[in-house]
């Protein structure tokens, strides 16, 4: 059975996978692990500090899916969780202001911090070990230097904008030598979190935990975490002249490519974003086959910018074989 | 970190006056007057009037008691 998905004009067939335990595609009966070992790679075409994009070439769509949502939700990252408002004289109320601060991401090395004890006592529950405390002090006043005639914000007041860098961290205990370092910062300096006027006053102290994205959003390490498929096409019959140059429209630039001949070919299938556009019209009819490989997953992981993408790959991994070699340990399956 | 709770009055903890002592003791709440924003503090018996402007209209400031959220 052909490892590519068809994609025609109206549907999407041959979708489902058959390299499942106990099916016969070609004699073999069982999955292989050294099958799988042989053919499995993983490319990797671009790393920045934010951003990465590889490709696992060779593996089923349960795997490849279940690192995406463990990437999203369970890989844990350190986040605001406890607001205590002294003061806020600001137009934003208190529940959205905290709100909001929970959703700056955080440059911490969640390996730093372990897991708070939900059932500790009120008192000891927050530790060196497993909080940070940040604290936010500002207050708007007129600017007495203020240039006349511009009444830009800016320039009227002080502190009129309250950003995320005026996040202040407070070490605690040994975090002090720990974090001397790595001081904890918002990962993104300019993000606003509420805007003043003069006499308005915003005093509050964080206390950031570790926690997963399941529980809440704010906690995913991730911002986009998503694969697809390698897009295929194939020219059946030779595309020429003006119809190469139309065809040539019906993709994204730099996919279909006209040689010296004036015949269209293709030139990176993986540039194409499977919009069908070209099986809208006539004179392309059977002459083009659009596809995707089944087994071909492109990936693309936006870290938040507390830990490196390939670091929240790594660690989904990680959460997979834990969550493996907990069901093969659990009774039931040992019955 | 503790929230401040109900304490029950007790001989104590009453205020002067509720127990019937006279000071000179300031009972004054803060006041924030709405035309020209100036701070400043009114006991019971005064009239409701900015010390600065005369306005009639004013705001309670608002106190400094720590109230704890969740951020979510």
């Amino acid at each position: 059975m052909s490892n590519i998905i068809n994609i025609e004009h109206d549907r999407v067939s041959n979708t489902t996978a058959t390299d499942f335990p106990g099916y016969s595609a070609n004699g073999e009966y069982a999955w292989d692990l050294e099958n799988f070992k042989k053919n499995f790679q993983l490319n990797i075409s671009y790393l920045t500090q934010r951003t990465a994009n590889f490709d696992l070439v060779g593996i089923d769509t349960s795997i490849a899916n279940a690192f995406r949502r463990i990437m999203i939700a369970e890989v844990p990252s350190v986040a605001a969780e406890y607001v205590y408002i002294f003061n806020n004289t600001s137009v934003i109320q208190d529940e959205v202001l905290a709100h909001r601060i929970g959703l700056v991401p955080l440059k911490v090395d969640p390996d730093m911090l372990t897991w708070i004890d939900p059932n500790a006592e009120e008192e000891d529950k927050f530790t060196d070990e497993n909080t940070i405390v940040l604290s936010l002090d500002v207050a708007c006043t007129k600017n007495p230097n203020a240039i006349p005639g511009n009444n830009d914000p800016e320039n009227l007041y002080r502190n009129s904008n309250v950003y995320a860098r005026d996040l202040k961290f407070e070490p605690n205990g040994r975090q002090v030598t720990q974090f001397a370092n790595c001081p904890v910062v918002p990962c993104d300096p300019d993000i606003l979190i509420a805007k003043l006027r003069p006499n308005q006053e915003i005093s509050l102290r964080v206390h950031c935990v570790l926690g997963i994205g399941a529980d809440h959003a704010k906690f995913s390490p991730v911002s986009t975490a998503s694969y697809r498929l390698l897009p295929t096409i194939d020219i059946l019959e030779p595309i020429t002249g003006d119809d190469a140059v139309k065809f040539q429209k019906c993709f994204p630039s730099g996919v279909i490519g006209i040689d010296s001949n004036g015949a269209a070919y293709v030139a990176d299938a993986r540039k194409d974003t499977v919009s069908r556009e070209v099986l809208r019209h006539k004179e392309f009819e059977g002459k083009v086959k659009l596809g995707r490989k089944r087994d071909h997953f492109i990936f693309n992981v936006e870290s938040t910018g507390a830990m490196p993408p390939e670091e929240i790959f790594y660690k989904s991994i990680r959460v997979l074989k834990t969550k493996a070699e907990y069901l093969r340990n659990c009774p039931i399956g040992n019955m | 970190m503790s929230r401040e709770g109900f304490v029950p009055p007790t001989a104590a903890n009453l205020g002067n006056a509720a127990s019937g002592i006279q000071t000179m003791k300031d009972y004054g709440v803060k006041y924030i007057c709405a035309q020209c924003a100036v701070n400043f503090s009114l006991s019971p018996k005064e009239p409701v009037r900015c010390k600065e402007c005369g306005h009639r209209v004013l705001y309670k400031a608002r106190t400094k008691r720590m109230v704890q959220f969740e951020a979510r």
